[in-house]
C-alpha cells in the first residue's frame, strides 16, 4: 500500500547508492529542512483558510469567494500582500530584539515538528524524551512573545507581552499535568511507544473518566497557550488594540501569525497523538474484522484527520466564546484547572497500578 | 486637529505615589471606542486608577449651526448626532418647534412616528448588542445582530428613502406617507425576531464567561446615576424610574401598553439585561400598533416659513441612549436664538470615571460596551 | 408641586428671587452669589427634592448671559428652571457639581463655549476644544471664524 514510509526508505537507499552514507545523511537533512518548511507554508495556507471558512460558517456568512475556486486562493493573495508590503520598525524600538523576535517565534513552532508521527514509520526525529521534548520547547514560545512586546516600545504591545508571559507559564503547568496523565498509563515518555499502546483502543477510550478530563484539560491549556481566543488576552484587541504584535507589519508580522497557526497544529496534532492514537486507526478491542477494515484507511489519513478535527474544536472555541479578563484567566488556571488536574493525575496512577484501564 | 497626550512629568520616584504608574491614551483610534472617544486612562498594572476622557475629535458645533437654520431644517442636523437613533433625534426636534408653534399632529403621523421610533431603538439595541460582544472578544454575535437589524434598514429604507440618516420627520408630521409594503415587512420581520430572539441568549447571556465579565463590573448606585445624570437603559440598570416615555409621555406613549424595564443590579450585566428586555417592549409596542395605523393625514397643514414665538421651549424624548433634551429659546424668529442638546451620552460618559476606577483594563471595555457610547452624540 | 405652590416654597427659600411664568414650568431668576447654597436647599429640601439637573447651559443675550438650570425631581416629578445673570465682561459664578456631579462634565463645555469661570470647580479645563482655544468663546454670538464657519 502508498505509504509515507515506503517512500522514504526508498529516497534513503537511492541516496545512500548515489553518494554514500556520510552525504546521504547531509542531503536527507536539507530534504527534511526544506520539507518542514513547505509544510510550514502549506499548513499556513491551508488553516487560514479554513479558520476563515469555519468562521464564516459559524457567522453566517460566505467568507472568501472571489479569488480561485470558492475563495480557495485567498490566503495566497493574502501572502503576496503581506509579502510586498514594507515591514516598520518604530522610533525608540529595541531594533535587534523587535527583528529577532519573529524568528524566534517561528523556529520555536519549527522545532516541535521534529517528534511528530505524521504517519506510520514516519517522523523526523524518533527520540525517546518526546513528550519531555515537547513541553520543554513549546514553554520557549513565550521568549518570542516577551521579547516583541519589550522591543516595540509601545504600552499596549508591552501590557499583551506580560500578559501573555503570565498566562503561558502558569497554563503550561496543568497542560503537562495532563499530558503526564498518558505517560503513566503508557509507562513511557516516547512518542512511539504511546501510539503503540493504543493499537487496542485510544487513551481516550480505554482511560474511563480521568482521561477524558485530562484530555479537556489539555485542550483547554493548549487554547491559552497559543493565544487563541476565549485566550486572547495578549492580542485582545478590543483593550490592547493588537498587544504583543500591534507595531508589527509586513513579512515579521506573517511569522508572528504563522507561528500561531503552526502552534495549533502542532498542539492539535500531540492532543490527537496522546488521546486518539496519533496515525493508528480506530481499534476496538480484539474485533479482527472491524481492524482490519480500520487498516485499508492509510495512517497519514488517520493522523490529519483527527488533527484536523481538534484545530476544528480550537476555532469552534474562538468565534463563540466571549473573552476572559486576565485575573479570570489566571483564577481559572490557578485555583480549578491545576488542582483538579493534580487530583486527576493521582487517580489516573491508581488506575494504572492497579491495571483498571482496558 | 492634535492635542498633545498628558504624560507625568517630574516621574515619581520609587515610594511615592504614583510610581510605576502607566498613562495609556485609549482612543482616539481603538477599537473598542466605536468611534473617536479618547481616554486618557492611567494604570497600575492593569489596574485603572483613573480616567479622563478627551472629547471634540467630531464635533460639528451642532448647535452654533442650529442657531443659522431655520425650524425647517435644523431638524436633518440633529440625525447626524445621535445617528443610530436618528429617527429619535428628529422626533424631539419635531416636537419641541410643533410645541413652540401649537400644531396638532395628525393621529396617522402619531402612530407611524412611534413605529418608526421603535423599530429605531431596536435597531439601535442590535448593533448595541453585537458591538458590545465584540468588545468582550465574541466576533460571532455582531453577525447575528445585524441579519435583524438588515431587515429593519430595509425597512426604513422603503418608507424614508434612506439607510441611517432617514431625515423622515417634518414640523407637523412625517414627510410622506408609508409605502405599501411597510405593514408586511414590519410583521415579516416580528416574525424574524420572534425565531431569533432565543439565539441571542444562548450565544451570549447565558454564557458563563460572559456573565463573569458582567456581573459586578462598572456597578453604579441608584444616587450616584441620579447625581451623574445618567438616563436610559444605564439609569434603569441601577433601578431609577428614568424612562421619559413613562415619566412625561409624549405622541401617543400614554396610550400604549408597555412596561417600563427596571432592573436592580446597577452593574454591566443589569444594563445589558435592561437593553434586551427593550428590545421585547420594543416588539410589543409594533404588535399594538402595526395594524391599527389609522387613516387621514400624514402631515398636518403648516406654514411655509415657520416662526416660533418668543419664549423658551424644552422637549425631551427618550432616545436609545437615554434622554435627549432639545432646549430652543426663541427670540420669535425664522431661526432658533439658541439651541441646546442635551444629549444622553454625554451625561452617562461622565460616570466612567466613577464606575471604573479600581477594575481592570477588560473591565472598562465591558462597561463601557454597556454604556452604549455613541460618540457623535456626546460631541455634537 | 405646580408651579404656584413651587413660587410660594421658593420665595420662602430665597426672598431675593424673582419669577417668571409662562413657559411649562417656572423660571426662578436668582444673583450668581445665592446659587451655592440655594442649589443646596434646593436638593436636600423635602418637599422640593430637585436631585436631577437634566439641562445645564447657558445663554448669550448680547449684553449679559445667562445660566440655565433646568431641574428635575425624580421622586416627585416636578422641575424648574434656574436662571442667573452674569456679567459679559466677567462671567463667574460657583460651581453646583459638589450638589449634582453631572454639572462637571456640563460646566466645562459651558466654560470653554462661553467662557464662564467657575469657582471651586474640581476640574476646569477644555473638555471638547483642542488646546488653544482657551478664551475664544466659540458659542458666543460675537464669535467670527472666517474659515470654519459656514452661514446660511
Amino acid at each position: 500500500m502508498w505509504s509515507f514510509s515506503e517512500i522514504a526508505k526508498n529516497i534513503d537507499l537511492w541516496l545512500n547508492d548515489l553518494v554514500g552514507s556520510t552525504w546521504a545523511l547531509v542531503l536527507e537533512m536539507v530534504i527534511a529542512g526544506v520539507a518542514v518548511i513547505g509544510l510550514f507554508a502549506a499548513l499556513g495556507l491551508v488553516l487560514v483558510i479554513m479558520e476563515r471558512k469555519v468562521a464564516a460558517w459559524i457567522q453566517i456568512r460566505l467568507g472568501p469567494n472571489r479569488v480561485g475556486p470558492k475563495g480557495m486562493f485567498q490566503s495566497m493573495a493574502d501572502t503576496v500582500k503581506l509579502l510586498v508590503k514594507e515591514g516598520m520598525t518604530p522610533d525608540g524600538a529595541d531594533r535587534l530584539l523587535f527583528n529577532v523576535a519573529p524568528f524566534i517565534a517561528m523556529i520555536v513552532a519549527m522545532l516541535l515538528m521534529a517528534p511528530i508521527a505524521f504517519a506510520k514509520d514516519f517522523q523526523l526525529w524518533d527520540m525517546n524524551i518526546g513528550v519531555l521534548y515537547i513541553t520543554a520547547v513549546s514553554s520557549l514560545s513565550v521568549i518570542g512573545i516577551l521579547m516583541a512586546g519589550w522591543a516595540s516600545n509601545n504600552k499596549y504591545s508591552l501590557l499583551g507581552a506580560m500578559r501573555s508571559g503570565a498566562q503561558i507559564v502558569s497554563y503550561e503547568l496543568s497542560g503537562g499535568l495532563a499530558i503526564l496523565a498518558v505517560v503513566v498509563l503508557t509507562g513511557s515518555i516516547s512518542l512511539t511507544d504511546i501510539i503503540k499502546a493504543q493499537e487496542n483502543g485510544w487513551w481516550i477510550f480505554k482511560g474511563h473518566i480521568p482521561v477524558i478530563i485530562a484530555f479537556i484539560i489539555y485542550i483547554i491549556a493548549v487554547t491559552a497557550e497559543t493565544n487563541r481566543a476565549p485566550f486572547d488576552l495578549a492580542e485582545a484587541e478590543s483593550e490592547l488594540t493588537a498587544g504583543f504584535h500591534t507595531e508589527y507589519s509586513g513579512m515579521k508580522f506573517a511569522l508572528f501569525f504563522l507561528a500561531e497557526y503552526i502552534n495549533v497544529f502542532i498542539v492539535c496534532a500531540i492532543g490527537a497523538t496522546l488521546f486518539f492514537g496519533g496515525w493508528m486507526p480506530l481499534h476496538i478491542g480484539n474485533w479482527q474484522a472491524f481492524n482490519h477494515i480500520m487498516d485499508y484507511i492509510p495512517s497519514s489519513v488517520w493522523f490529519f484527520g483527527k488533527t484536523f478535527f481538534l484545530i476544528f474544536l480550537i476555532m469552534w472555541f474562538r468565534w463563540t466564546f466571549p473573552r476572559l479578563r486576565i485575573d479570570q484567566l489566571l483564577n481559572l488556571e490557578w485555583k480549578y484547572l491545576l488542582p483538579i488536574s493534580m487530583i486527576n493525575l493521582l487517580l489516573v496512577t491508581l488506575i494504572a497500578i492497579l491495571g483498571w484501564h482496558f | 486637529m492634535y492635542r498633545e497626550t498628558e504624560i507625568i512629568k517630574d516621574a515619581p520616584q520609587f515610594g511615592e505615589p504614583g510610581f510605576g504608574d502607566l498613562v495609556i491614551n485609549v482612543g482616539p483610534q481603538h477599537p473598542a471606542t466605536h468611534g473617536v472617544l479618547h481616554l486618557i486612562i492611567t494604570l497600575n498594572g492593569e489596574t485603572i486608577k483613573d480616567i479622563k476622557p478627551n472629547l471634540g475629535y467630531i464635533h460639528r458645533s451642532i448647535e452654533k449651526m442650529c442657531e443659522s437654520l431655520t425650524y425647517r431644517q435644523f431638524i436633518y442636523v440633529t440625525s447626524r448626532m445621535d445617528y443610530l437613533s436618528a429617527h429619535i433625534n428628529n422626533h424631539a426636534c419635531a416636537l419641541v418647534v410643533e410645541k413652540g408653534l401649537q400644531v396638532e399632529v395628525p393621529e396617522r403621523a402619531q402612530v407611524i412616528r412611534v413605529l418608526f421610533d421603535e423599530l429605531t431603538r431596536i435597531a439601535s439595541h442590535e448593533l448595541w448588542w453585537g458591538a458590545m460582544a465584540m468588545d468582550l472578544g465574541a466576533f460571532t454575535p455582531f453577525f447575528h445582530s445585524f441579519r435583524e437589524r438588515e431587515t429593519i434598514n430595509v425597512i426604513m429604507e422603503e418608507t424614508c428613502g434612506a439607510r441611517l440618516t432617514m431625515n423622515y420627520y417634518v414640523p407637523g408630521g412625517v414627510m410622506w406617507d408609508l409605502h405599501p409594503d411597510f405593514q408586511k415587512r414590519v410583521k415579516d420581520f416580528i416574525t424574524l425576531y420572534k425565531k431569533k430572539i432565543h439565539e441571542y441568549d444562548e450565544l451570549v447571556t447565558g454564557n458563563i464567561i460572559f456573565q463573569n465579565r458582567m456581573k459586578g463590573i462598572g456597578y453604579i448606585s441608584p444616587e450616584d446615576v441620579i447625581s451623574y445624570g445618567c438616563t436610559g437603559p444605564v439609569a434603569r440598570g441601577s433601578g431609577v424610574h428614568s424612562d421619559i416615555r413613562k415619566v412625561s409621555p409624549y405622541s401617543i406613549y400614554s396610550k400604549l401598553d408597555f412596561d417600563e424595564v427596571l432592573e436592580t443590579g446597577g452593574d454591566s450585566f443589569a444594563r445589558y439585561v435592561v437593553r434586551i428586555k427593550e428590545m421585547h417592549q420594543s416588539i410589543k409596542i409594533i404588535e399594538q400598533l402595526i395594524d391599527n395605523i389609522p387613516e387621514g393625514d400624514f402631515q398636518a397643514k403648516t406654514k411655509a416659513v415657520l416662526k416660533l414665538p418668543k419664549g423658551e421651549y424644552y422637549q425631551s424624548v427618550e432616545t436609545a441612549r437615554g434622554e435627549l433634551g432639545v432646549y430652543i429659546v426663541s427670540e420669535g424668529g425664522t431661526t432658533p436664538y439658541r439651541i441646546k442638546f442635551r444629549s444622553p451620552g454625554f451625561s452617562n460618559l461622565s460616570a466612567l470615571n466613577h464606575m471604573i476606577k479600581g477594575g481592570k483594563i477588560g473591565d472598562l471595555i465591558a462597561a463601557m460596551g454597556t454604556l452604549d457610547l455613541v460618540i457623535p452624540d456626546i460631541d455634537r | 408641586m405646580t408651579n404656584e405652590e413651587l413660587k410660594v416654597k421658593l420665595t420662602e427659600l430665597l426672598p431675593s428671587a424673582t419669577f417668571e411664568e409662562g413657559g411649562e414650568w417656572l423660571n426662578v431668576y436668582i444673583e450668581p452669589a445665592a446659587l451655592p447654597a440655594f442649589a443646596k436647599q434646593l436638593k436636600s429640601d423635602e418637599v422640593l427634592q430637585f436631585d436631577f439637573l437634566f439641562c445645564l447651559t447657558c445663554v448669550d443675550w448680547k449684553t449679559h448671559l445667562t445660566m440655565v438650570y433646568h431641574l428635575r425631581s425624580t421622586k416627585l416629578q416636578h422641575a424648574v428652571v434656574v436662571k442667573a445673570k452674569l456679567d459679559r465682561t466677567k462671567p463667574e459664578i460657583e460651581t453646583v457639581s459638589d450638589t449634582w456631579r453631572t454639572a462637571e462634565f456640563h460646566e466645562r463645555e459651558v466654560y470653554e463655549m462661553f467662557g464662564v469661570h467657575f469657582l471651586h470647580h474640581p476640574d476646569l479645563r477644555l473638555l471638547i476644544l483642542p488646546a488653544g482655544w482657551e478664551g475664544k468663546n466659540p458659542m458666543r454670538k460675537d464669535f467670527e471664524d472666517p474659515v470654519n464657519m459656514i452661514k446660511l
